[in-house]
This record gives C-alpha cells, structure tokens and sequence, in this order.
C-alpha cells in the first residue's frame, strides 16, 4: 500500500512544483513532516546525492526519497508518479503550446507563482540550513565549523573562476574537508 | 521502431552525461537536438524551454516529453520519457542501496556533516537566481514574502500556497483587464 501512497504523493509533488528540481525540495520537506518515511537530515543528503549524480535533480531526489520509503520498488515508482502530470498536461496541450503560453492569463498566473515558488524554496532552504548549520530545541547552538564551510563555499560558487564548476566538485571538496576535520553536528 | 529507440537512448544519453539538471541541461539538448539530430530548432528549444519551466515537474523530463511528442506522437512522448527517466532511477538505486549499507560509519558521517554544510550553500544559491528572475516588483516582492513566511514560520502546505499564489495572479490579472477597459 505504501508504493500507492508514494506514486500519488509524489504525483502532487509533480502537480505543484514549478521550476525545476529545487523546487520540489519544499515538498519532499513537507513530505517528511508528515509521514516521517525520511527525516529532515535525510532530505539534506538527498540534496547532495542529487546533486552528485547525473540526471535531473527531481528525479534523483525522487528516485531517492522512494528508495528510502519503500526499497527498489519504492524508488521505481516515485520517480514514475513525479513525472505523470507535466507528461499529461504536455500530451493535452502541446498543439496550442505557444499561443497558449502567450495568452494575458497563463502569464498573469505564472507572474504570481513564480515568486511563490521561489518563497517555498527559500523556505526549504532555511529548514535545510537549520538542520545543518545550527540547532534550535528551545536554545540556539550553532555548528561553527559547518557554518564556515558553509560561507567558504558559497563565497566560492560566487567568484568568476569557479562559478562555471559543476556543482558535484563542491560536494566532492566539503566530502574531503568534513573527512579531514573529522566534523559532525 | 528504430527511431523510438533513438528517441530513448538519445535523451538516456543526455541524462546520464549531464549533472545539475535543469538550466544546467539546456546546453545538452542543443547540442544533441538541434545541431546532431535536427529534431528541433532553435527557435522551438527556446519556446520549449520557456514552456517546460512553466509546466509543472521536471523541466529537463518536461522537454524530453515535448520532443518526443513532436518526433513520434504519443508513444515517441513515452520513450523519450522513459529514456530520460532510466539512467538516474537506476544510478540513484544502486547508490541509495550503497549509502545506506554505510551511512553509520564514522567516516561516511563525517564526509556527510561537510557535504551538508556545502548544500546550504547550493540551495541558497540556486534560490538567489531563481530570486533574481521571479521577483521582479513589489507585488511579486509581497508574494514571495508571504510564502516564504507562511511555509517556513506557520507551517502552511506549499500545495495550498501555490494554488492560493495562482488564484492571487488570475484575480489580478482579471482586475487590470477591467481598469483598462
């Protein structure tokens, strides 16, 4: 029953999530509040897996998120659900695609759920951040030595030099500097 | 039968060859799509790319959909659905069925606390861009702000958010139609 459950949870995912594969990070963050199937730093590690491995990051987190619900078929059937709707809408639409997409309406809506969506990822972003970067449970500890990675890193995405690596090799470059600190949280 | 093979192993290609997904990928289908197999134009990748973002789900998933559509109808859809779909199942599989024989060692926590520090800072990156290109006045302003708030501190489901976001923008959209007339 759990693989039904999973195929229709993340069929919403698909129906909602506008954007692109970080997009469907708010969900999956709703998602483990609500079933408990992965925990918050679990969603963390997915983010990073995802990033990690080639393939659209939505399907990666999904294929993820189903594997750790439900097993192998699990993570065959979570990924299927995620792409169900867009491949309906696409088949149904396709013909009026770009006079539709042009219309006051359609653009009207999506001038509205274009920041809402970023809203929800920026959301999700703090929820990710506060799992990893400090602990609130009535008073705050804060994890200096993540944090530090975590600005070096950023300041690191952001220079002209290294903005066009893939984002795997900063991955790969925190892997070896948590190793080398021994870091935990 | 030949060319619905193509349509799968052309974008199973593309997908096991290209990290980050999304606007990362988009270099990939014109090389392939339009410049090798001539399936598309330039012109239609961009007009696919406008409309895969808008679509809901997987922009990268979304083109392969359209393309195939475009290429082989509905079973052509399919396959390069499929093919775009079967690398990362796959690869994700066997690295989640690895992860998580390890996942208590020591050494793998360790690796795990940096690369988690390292995600903030992607998702936060990835947020400022996507920022950059949807919050463009003070309406949208007060509408990212409002999700925002209402999801991190109140706890809202993000599919009522959206659907409350979308009525917001039908509604306004109806409002300067009827201050123009």
């Amino acid at each position: 029953m759990i693989l039904l459950r999973l195929y229709w949870e993340f069929l919403l995912v698909g129906l909602f999530s506008m954007g692109g594969g970080m997009a469907t990070v708010p969900f999956l963050f709703d998602l483990s509040q609500r079933t408990g199937w992965f925990s918050a730093a679990d969603l963390a590690n997915m983010i990073a897996i995802s990033e990690a491995t080639p393939g659209p990051i939505g399907i990666n987190m999904a294929t993820y998120v189903g594997y750790a619900s439900a097993g192998v078929p699990g993570g065959m059937i979570a990924p299927l659900g995620l792409v169900t709707p867009a491949f309906l809408i696409i088949l149904l639409v396709s013909k009026l695609l770009s006079t539709l997409w042009q219309s006051p309406k359609i653009q009207g809506l999506f001038y509205a759920l274009r920041p809402a969506s970023v809203g929800l990822i920026a959301a999700a972003a703090f929820a990710v951040c506060a799992v990893s970067l400090f602990t609130w449970d009535g008073s705050l500890t804060l994890h200096w030595p993540s944090i530090a990675l975590f600005g070096v890193m950023l300041v690191a995405m952001n220079l002209p030099k290294l903005k066009k690596l893939p984002s795997v090799s900063f991955v790969g470059i925190a892997a070896v500097v948590g190793i080398l600190f021994k870091m935990t949280t | 039968m030949a060319k619905k093979l193509e349509l799968f192993l052309t974008f199973a290609r593309i997908s096991a060859s290209c990290f980050g997904g999304g606007y990362a990928m988009l270099p990939f289908f014109q090389q392939e799509l339009v410049e090798k197999k001539g399936w598309l134009t330039d012109e239609e990748l961009l007009d696919l790319n406008a409309v895969a973002q808008c679509t809901p789900g997987v922009i990268a998933v979304n083109t392969a959909t359209f393309c195939g559509y475009r290429t082989r109808g509905v079973s052509g859809a399919l396959c390069a659905t499929l093919g775009i779909l079967a690398p990362p199942i796959l690869i994700v599989l066997v690295i989640s069925a690895f992860f998580w024989t390890y996942a208590d060692n020591p050494w793998v926590q360790y690796a795990l606390t940096g690369i988690r520090a390292c995600v903030c800072a992607l998702i936060i990156n990835s947020t400022v861009k996507l920022y950059k290109k949807a919050v463009l006045d003070v309406p949208t302003l007060l509408i990212f702000l409002g999700a925002f708030v209402l999801a991190a501190f109140v706890g809202l489901s993000p599919a009522i958010l959206v659907i409350a976001a979308g009525a917001v923008g039908l509604a306004r959209q109806a409002l300067r139609k009827g201050a123009d007339r």
